[in-house]
């Protein structure tokens, strides 16, 4: 444990390098599962949508 | 860039290389991190914070590198008319926003141990901080009209005025030489002053990041795009 100890102190800068690797991770972590939640949300409104049949509606009128 | 104007056309090819943009972000950051942690030596000078600049020089080459895609699609909007280049360019700001904060963070983690201070009012931390204020400003700028076009159109222009940000905050090191290094990666004269050993998981970094910044792009745009879609059928639905 004597090297993992080590590792995690780093040379007494852990205090600095830790929070900076990590927060880094987070913010892209959660910018990328906000976006990807915010798609599926709106995928699932537009399949309730187009259950209703509203799509078909839609483009039988434009034909007409 | 035409073949991409039909937003249905634009959505399949984004769902065929989105596994493959994010796929390539974890394992290539995966990869960068490793090196930076546990290949590379400590810095004979900065010692083990040196690992600070896996993550803060590929977070501040990004928040350019995002700068740029994002006013390249607004000047295509603006010129052209290009259906989605409004909304690529809404689609990056909040990410090149979010790698302008890391690098700032960042930067300031590795200030305090190195320079003593967590910030300085030098060239290059200024002007990476106006950087952040005008994504945070063309964030809000496109919410803030009732006509959607006419906002994007003014954050068009407020985007293509933000490009002097680029070469004042490359440049900055060398024109204000204060607290902050010099380019020691990319230098007009093609010297290289950082060594290989250190040089490999930066670059590394950096193509993971630009693979994130693809991925999380398209996500937002095919957001954006099916956003559009639902209105309209939501309009019709009303109608009916």
């Amino acid at each position: 444990m004597q090297s993992l100890d080590a590792f995690l102190a780093m040379g007494g800068y852990a205090a600095f390098v830790w929070p900076a690797i990590l927060l880094t991770l987070a913010v892209l972590i959660w910018l990328a599962w906000s976006s990807l939640a915010r798609l599926r949300r709106t995928q699932k409104s537009l399949k309730a949508l187009e259950a209703l049949g509203v799509d078909r509606r839609r483009r039988r009128r434009k034909a007409e | 860039m035409h073949f991409l104007a039909n937003p249905g056309r634009f959505v399949r090819i984004a769902d065929r290389v989105l596994p493959w943009a994010s796929a390539l972000a974890v394992i290539l950051t995966a990869v960068g991190l490793y090196g930076g942690l546990f290949l590379v030596p400590p810095d004979y000078q900065q010692g083990e914070t040196i690992r600070i600049m896996y993550v803060h020089v590929p977070a501040a080459w990004m928040a350019m590198f995002v700068y740029a895609s994002l006013a390249t699609a607004a000047a295509s909007g603006l010129i052209w008319k290009h259906p989605l280049a409004f909304v690529i360019m809404k689609s990056a700001a909040p990410i090149g926003a979010a790698f302008t904060f890391l690098a700032l963070v960042t930067g300031s983690l590795w200030g305090k141990p190195m320079w003593g201070t967590w910030w300085v009012w030098d060239g290059r931390l200024t002007s990476v901080l106006i950087l952040f204020f005008v994504y945070l400003g063309i964030m809000s700028l496109i919410e803030a009209f009732d006509d959607p076009n006419r906002g994007m159109k003014a954050t068009a222009v407020l985007a293509l005025v933000g490009v002097i940000l680029l070469p004042i905050i490359k440049f900055s090191v060398d024109w204000w030489a204060t607290l902050h290094q010099p380019a020691s990666i990319v230098r007009l004269d093609g010297e290289t002053t950082i060594h290989q050993t250190q040089l490999w998981p930066v670059l590394v970094m950096a193509l993971g990041f630009t693979a994130y910044y693809v991925a999380v792009l398209l996500v937002r745009v095919k957001q954006q795009v099916l956003a559009s879609r639902l209105r309209s059928l939501q309009l019709a639905a009303a109608d009916a």
